[in-house]
């Protein structure tokens, strides 16, 4: 779970943000002024301030917000002066943007506010779908408006170029002000509230953000994007009444609340309309109170009424978003705010304190309880409150001071006590002035007089200590330092202005509190020290005082640990997830623990080492486990059959343990067996679905049969104890042991599951190396979609979900507990993917299009192939590890575009389907998605906040020592990025580095002399110039075409040599690069059927080999290694077939370990290369794991 | 770095080299050589001694043999205690291997238990386990399990099968990750010089507060006088499986990987040797 941002804002206006990882309330330093409410969304915090402006904190993100301006300079030829700036009177402008009917010239470019820079200067765009262009960057056409090449024709008559330059948002981590519009905006805005980032995937960075406005208007702010985070303009939302209050939730949820207390509904909003169209009134929950105050989720509306009652809305989601009813809920809330995932957070009434919903999951939307956030805020305060609470204090602390003989000759309790009937002059004026929000302050002075009151008390005493000073200027007081604030100056007790560490001043805290309580009963002779200390800040920050919440951009669940609950003492506890540690990891370099592993091996040096020779009490003897399962036989016709299982497990005679297992049948009631050598699996791959969970297992012999053991467990967890047993066992046979070495190869099936492999020294052997299918796989915990990784350890890996992670170096996780698993190092991972369905309709000339298809067409729902029947309801999960965390939605990010229903037409099934109805289209289909779930453990851990879709390692050689790793990724928007500080130690690196390009990259690569290659979307490769480690991010793209008619999709670079996959499965390799000339000269086609290349340092080359194309449209695939690939023969000649059956992706950039040198005579058969397409026993291949 | 697991896998392995000798006293019908062996620390001697017991019987007439047992330096040895808290608490600082007089006459009824089949000690190390799962997990955990559970865990010591043992202990290792701890720690502090059993008393690893017990906090309950004071010198050594840890350990942390197959943590307070 990421780190993510709670926000508050308590009565003085002060903004704080708590950390899910966090344990206190963090000022936000930035805030210039006091703020009235803040509204979060995960990347940026809107808020309204005390001068009534609304203004916009953006996260820092190392990938900047940059904007692309474009202009088009046009020319005419005339036989006078050639090309020109004199166009015809008929043409476009000169300078104009693309469709030429705007008159754009350079300087016509303002930024569109302070918060914005420019990055550099103009330039001409010298790339043209993908070819590079001459110089200069014109293209000619015979006309304006025509079709534009790059080369100038003898009837070019017209030309253009593109001008760019970029613009920077750079008002990061900062309170910036939105200018207003004043003319259209006559007052003042009263609330705020954000949302609708879940309506449509794309554009990212979307947002709807509502205001009402003090006299109960409602604007919506147009335009707020990714490149535009401040949107362009407000405009106003017409009404049925006066609103108090609006929010927003995440998707198209927007309730509001009138003056008189109903409640309005936002109808009709959907991705095409964001505003939405009309409102629907709903009526308060209580007949004779109306509400004050609403909070909107995904699926939730839960109100305050006046009286301060809370109350859920039953039965809301997209289709129905008035509900059905009202829940009334326990406690008493002044405001209530919905966040992520349907989280709920709410001030109480009584004591101001803001409070977590817990046990909130998509099942029970009401959660359980509520329960207090009670962490601290932090030490220090800004400056603006600081004036504040002076400039407020200054008239009572007057009053206060002819008191003091009376403070200290009386207890404690009595000074509390004492202002409970304040004199007319207490502030209390100035929570109405600070919240400035009719119906909190109403609450403030109405309700909690007594509280103000004693709050009042509480800051009194330190103004007391200003007073004194100043007045009498001696040390009468008992304060030490000269007080710069009036805070500043304490007693001893008050460890609040210190700098010691979190930890220290929390534990000191409850010491401090200790003796205070004790103090209470206590003789009064040293009661004014201690009345000091305890009535200080210290005393309010027990219970500070809330007046606004917002959880939009807190991404919690039912499941996440937090820390906020209690404040002391929790740090070492609460971390200890795993059942079997309470070994967090400060723990494991404390002193303790290394006595401990040192007198082990002491011990046993002692103990065992010189008496080896000496008999064991106890031998060693055979161990069986048995089970049934049941077995997909060998022979005709395949089918699920009941088996006795066993595995025998014995001490080998070398002590290594090994085993044997045998699966027992009837076969036509003769009993028979079959049995496999625990020492010769090579891999076990779980293969869970729907229906049975199952896994395979392979030997060398049955990789080549491409013919797995499939065997079904009676339920999961008996499948993953076998799973695990059967693993350890395997691993103990070859007598591997803990985590994968730093050489090991990597590998991710479709199902996300990842497995690692120790390359035998022989692996890479010229010309008899170790046979492919012989790899030993082992499983590791997690969920990913890629994994890269070079030889000093570092590996990376990017989930489905395109959350970055980072492996940890430890092993196991997922089903592998206890022993098979390492106890640290191990965490929760997450990952989040989309099913998709297909709704098809066929026109007929009476109904237009319906869903009545003729009889030969496919089902009118269905999956991509249209073989399979896939409704809405009958759709499952992929597999029970995953759950639904969304509703089916039209899913308009179909390649070929959609219209604005998200319909695709064709002119019959199954054809190329376009986003526009034409004449001769006959059928139409769209696409549905819903998103599921899966939480698992594995040893990686996140590294947020950038979401990336490639990611990229300096493979070293053997012996090499790089202290700073080249790392670079492509972020899932397209950015190239460079990772900083990436070492053997640190292999998260510390920060992005964002490495401009002219359109959006989708595949990247690093060699070992940091040579960096990259494909754009456009299918055309990169090369980046002058990339070293002095200067790690480059400083130029130099295009380079791709191979004829082809898109290029994916890149590897190793030692030397630079391999590309193509969109039709063809593998290129890059001729004549040399280092004088490092973009080389041509690509040369060495195979086709290629899905995927992993090229090593040692200039290996790995694939993984598509299946046989058409016998399944979700086909998977087989790691497929190059022989004879040297470095007088780069390309190498032929395939060996590996493990297959679903793989997705291999990376061998670890494996830099050189094999043994055999001399041997020349191969002279420099045959072909051998196409793909012979993948043997295909039928098979698609049942070990259809995806 | 070095793992947790391999604290597991270091305990379940410790040895003792050993050499057994027949006792002078013993009647023979030619002299008995020493028997050597290298003595499971987690198992218990009579579990382990069948092929001393066979050794010795070669030259002993059967009506001169009675029930076997132990003695280290006129300390009867009390087989019902781990090896390993046997020879921490009477033989820890004596040179190896440790020699034990063997005994088949004149059983010292006052000072142990018979043991006339390894059912006993199955009996007596399963009661250990249900009794520590009641103080780790109101028994809960071991209630659940099924009895091949308990064949598995019993078989897994008798066999030496760390992986067998370990699959289902673990399970007896679990805790509500909320309570940081098990409710309370299943010890035993044994002392040397002394004929006073071990003192076995309640005890939670985690306070109120939840700051977490360490040794320290165990010991200072406990047995004080185990505890060095600054300036002190140290008279006592507290050995757990032949090692000193540090009175910082956190206790749960001991209990979970120090304790003992029985799911005991057997904390040996010993003299510091005075050389």
């Amino acid at each position: 779970m990421p780190v993510s941002l709670l926000w508050a804002v308590d009565v003085y206006g002060r903004v704080y943000g708590l950390s899910t990882a966090g344990q206190q309330w963090d000022q936000c330093r930035d805030a210039q002024m006091e703020f009235k409410r803040v509204t979060a969304a995960q990347q940026c915090c809107w808020g309204i301030a005390c001068d009534n402006n609304i203004y916009l904190n953006v996260h820092a993100s190392d990938l900047s917000i940059r904007y692309q301006e474009e202009t088009y300079e046009n020319q005419r030829w005339n036989p006078v002066d050639g090309f020109s700036e004199r166009l015809l009177p008929s043409d476009r402008w000169q300078w104009s943007d693309v469709t030429g009917l705007q008159h754009q010239p350079l300087d016509s470019f303002q930024l569109p506010s302070s918060s914005w820079e420019w990055e550099g200067d103009w330039y001409v765009d010298e790339n043209f779908e993908g070819e590079p262009t001459e110089k200069g960057g014109w293209t000619y056409a015979i006309d304006f408006p025509a079709t534009y090449t790059k080369d100038k024709k003898w009837n070019s008559c017209v030309r253009r170029r593109r001008w760019l330059r970029y613009r920077k948002y750079k008002a990061m981590d900062t309170w910036a002000k939105i200018p207003s519009q004043h003319t259209t905006l006559p007052d003042p805005f009263s609330d705020i509230s954000c949302g609708g980032w879940e309506i449509s995937e794309e554009p990212r960075g979307r947002l709807c953000l509502w205001a009402v406005s003090l006299q109960g208007k409602v604007w919506f702010r147009e335009g707020i994007y990714h490149h535009n985070p401040e949107g362009a303009s407000w405009e106003e939302v017409l009404l049925p009444g006066e609103v108090v209050q609006i929010s927003c939730g995440p998707a198209d949820l927007v309730w509001a609340v009138l003056w008189e207390g109903q409640l309005i509904v936002r109808e009709g909003i959907s991705r095409d309309c964001p505003k939405g169209a009309s409102w629907a009134i709903v009526e308060s929950p209580s007949s004779d109170v109306g509400a004050t105050h609403v909070a909107v989720g995904n699926n939730v509306v839960w109100v305050v009424t006046k009286d301060n009652k809370v109350w859920f809305r039953r039965g809301v989601n997209s289709h129905n978003p008035c509900g059905s009813g009202w829940i009334s809920m326990v406690g008493e809330m002044i405001m209530i705010n919905v966040g992520q995932n349907d989280q709920v957070w709410a001030i109480s009434s009584e004591d101001r304190a803001v409070y977590f919903r817990q046990g909130v999951t998509s099942s029970e939307l009401s959660g359980k309880t509520w329960k207090a956030i009670t962490v601290p805020r932090d030490r220090d305060r800004s400056h603006s409150s600081l004036i504040l609470s002076l400039s407020v204090f200054l008239s009572a602390g007057c009053f206060f001071c002819g008191e003091v003989c009376l403070v200290t000759s009386t207890s404690p309790d009595t000074f509390v006590d004492a202002p409970s009937d304040p004199p007319t002059d207490t502030p209390k004026p100035r929570i109405p002035k600070v919240t400035s929000d009719s119906f909190i302050s109403e609450l403030v002075s109405d309700r909690e007089s007594g509280r103000t009151s004693r709050d009042v008390g509480k800051a009194t005493p330190t103004v007391l200590e200003e007073d004194t000073i100043s007045h009498e200027g001696d040390a009468k007081a008992p304060c030490t330092g000269v007080a710069l604030s009036p805070s500043q100056s304490g007693s001893p007790l008050d460890t609040q202005w210190s700098n010691v560490d979190l930890e220290e001043a929390q534990s000191q805290q409850a010491q401090t509190g200790a003796v205070l309580d004790s103090a209470d009963t206590c003789s009064l002779s040293s009661v004014a020290t201690y009345t000091l200390a305890m009535e200080d800040p210290y005393g309010g920050d027990e219970h500070p005082l809330w007046a606004w919440v917002s959880g939009g951009g807190c991404s919690v669940d039912s499941h996440s640990q937090l820390s906020w609950f209690n404040s002391v003492n929790t740090a070492s506890l609460v971390q200890s997830v795993q059942s079997m540690s309470l070994s967090v990891s400060p723990a494991q370099t404390a002193a303790w623990r290394k006595q401990i592993f040192e007198q082990l091996s002491e011990r046993t040096r002692r103990e065992i080492d010189n008496f080896k020779h000496y008999e064991q009490a106890i031998e060693q003897s055979v161990w069986v486990k048995k089970g049934s399962m049941q077995w997909w036989r060998d022979w005709k016709p395949h089918k699920w059959i009941d088996v006795h299982f066993a595995l025998e497990q014995f001490s080998g005679p070398e002590g290594n343990k090994d085993g044997i297992l045998f699966i027992y049948y009837n076969y036509y009631e003769e009993k028979k067996y079959l049995h496999a050598f625990i020492n010769e699996v090579t891999i076990l791959v779980p293969v869970l679905n729907d229906s049975k969970h199952t896994f395979a297992i392979y030997t060398p012999e049955r990789t080549k049969q491409r013919w797995p053991i499939r065997l079904a467990a009676a339920t999961e967890l008996e499948m993953h104890d076998w799973l695990a047993l059967l693993s350890v066992s395997c691993c103990d046979s070859r007598g591997i042991h803990g985590p994968p070495s730093k050489q090991a190869i990597w590998s991710i099936t479709c199902k996300g599951d990842i497995f690692v492999s120790e390359p035998s020294p022989g692996l890479e052997a010229v010309p008899y190396p170790t046979p492919c299918d012989q790899m030993f796989w082992r499983q590791v915990g997690g969920h990913l979609h890629i994994v890269e990784c070079n030889s000093v350890g570092i590996v990376w890996g990017i989930g489905f979900d395109h959350t970055a992670w980072i492996y940890t170096g430890g092993y196991g996780g997922g089903f592998f507990q206890g022993l098979a698993s390492s106890t640290d190092n191990i965490y929760t991972q997450t990952d989040v993917k989309s099913v998709y369905i297909y709704e098809n309709q066929r026109w007929n000339p009476v109904t237009g299009y319906t869903n009545r298809g003729l009889p030969t067409d496919r089902y009118m729902w269905s999956d991509a192939s249209g073989l399979h029947e896939c409704t809405k309801a009958n759709t499952k999960p992929p597999s029970p590890q995953w759950t639904w965390v969304s509703e089916w939605a039209i899913d308009y990010s179909v390649s070929g575009g959609t219209d604005r229903e998200g319909w695709q037409y064709a002119a019959d099934f199954p054809a190329s389907y376009h986003g526009y109805k034409t004449m001769k289209d006959f059928v139409r289909r769209r696409r549905w998605a819903r998103k599921c779930k899966l939480t698992t453990t594995g040893p990686w851990q996140e590294v947020p906040p950038i979401a990336l879709s490639d990611v990229t390692i300096l493979p070293c050689a053997a012996q090499s020592t790089v202290d700073m790793v080249p790392v670079w990724a492509i972020s899932n928007k397209g950015d190239v990025l460079c990772r900083l500080g990436v070492t053997a130690l640190t292999p998260a690196g510390s920060s992005w580095l964002h490495v401009g390009t002219d359109q959006p990259f989708k595949s990247i690569s690093i060699g070992a002399a940091s040579q960096v290659w990259a494909i754009a979307r456009d299918g055309s490769a990169f090369y980046r110039g002058s990339v070293s480690a002095q200067n790690p991010a480059g400083d130029c793209w130099y295009h380079i075409p791709s191979p004829a008619k082809q898109k290029l999709k994916q890149v590897s670079v190793g030692r030397t040599s630079v391999y590309t996959v193509d969109e039709n499965g063809n593998l290129w390799y890059r001729q004549g690069v040399t280092p004088s000339y490092p973009q080389g000269s041509s690509w040369e086609h060495v195979s086709n059927n290629v899905r995927k290349v992993s090229v090593g340092p040692l200039d290996q080359v790995w694939i993984i080999a598509d299946k046989v194309q058409g016998s399944h449209s979700l086909s998977c695939g087989t790691v497929c290694h190059r022989l004879a690939v040297q470095p007088m023969q780069p390309k190498g000649q032929s395939w060996d077939y590996g493990i297959g059956g679903g793989w997705d992706h291999i990376t061998v950039r670890g494996n830099s370990v050189e094999p043994p040198h055999i001399r041997l005579p020349s191969l002279t058969d420099t045959s072909s290369p051998r196409s793909l397409l012979e993948v043997r026993n295909t039928e098979v291949d698609s049942s070990t794991s259809g995806c | 770095m070095a793992d947790d697991k391999d604290v597991l896998r270091d305990v379940w392995f410790g040895r003792i080299p050993t050499c057994f000798t027949l006792n002078q006293d013993e009647v023979t019908e030619r002299e008995a050589e020493a028997y050597y062996l290298l003595l499971p620390r987690v198992s218990y001697l009579t579990l382990v001694t069948d092929k001393v017991k066979k050794h010795f019987l070669k030259v002993m007439r059967a009506e001169d043999v009675e029930e076997m047992w132990f003695e280290y330096e006129g300390t009867p040895l009390k087989w019902h205690y781990p090896i390993g808290v046997l020879f921490d608490l009477h033989a820890s600082n004596s040179v190896l291997p440790w020699s034990i007089s063997v005994h088949f006459k004149n059983f010292p009824d006052r000072d142990l238990l018979h043991c006339p089949s390894s059912s006993v000690i199955e009996a007596h190390f399963m009661s250990s386990i249900k009794e520590a799962d009641a103080l780790k997990h109101k028994s809960q955990v071991v209630n659940d399990m099924q009895k091949k559970d308990h064949k598995q865990l019993w078989m897994g010591l008798q066999n030496d099968k760390f992986d067998q043992f370990w699959a289902m202990n673990r399970k007896l290792m679990e805790y509500p990750t909320e309570e940081g701890g098990f409710r309370y720690i299943p010890f035993r502090i044994y002392q040397a010089m002394s004929d006073r059993p071990f003192i076995q008393k309640l005890f939670r690893p985690v306070s109120p507060e939840g700051n977490a017990y360490t040794l320290g906090d165990l010991l200072k309950e406990m047995y004080p006088a185990a505890i060095t004071n600054d300036g002190e010198q140290k008279r006592y050594q507290v050995v757990i499986h032949g090692i000193e840890p540090l009175l910082e350990t956190p206790l749960q942390w001991l209990s979970e990987h120090l304790s003992h197959p029985d799911n005991f943590l057997h904390i040996c307070v010993v003299p510091t040797p005075s050389d």
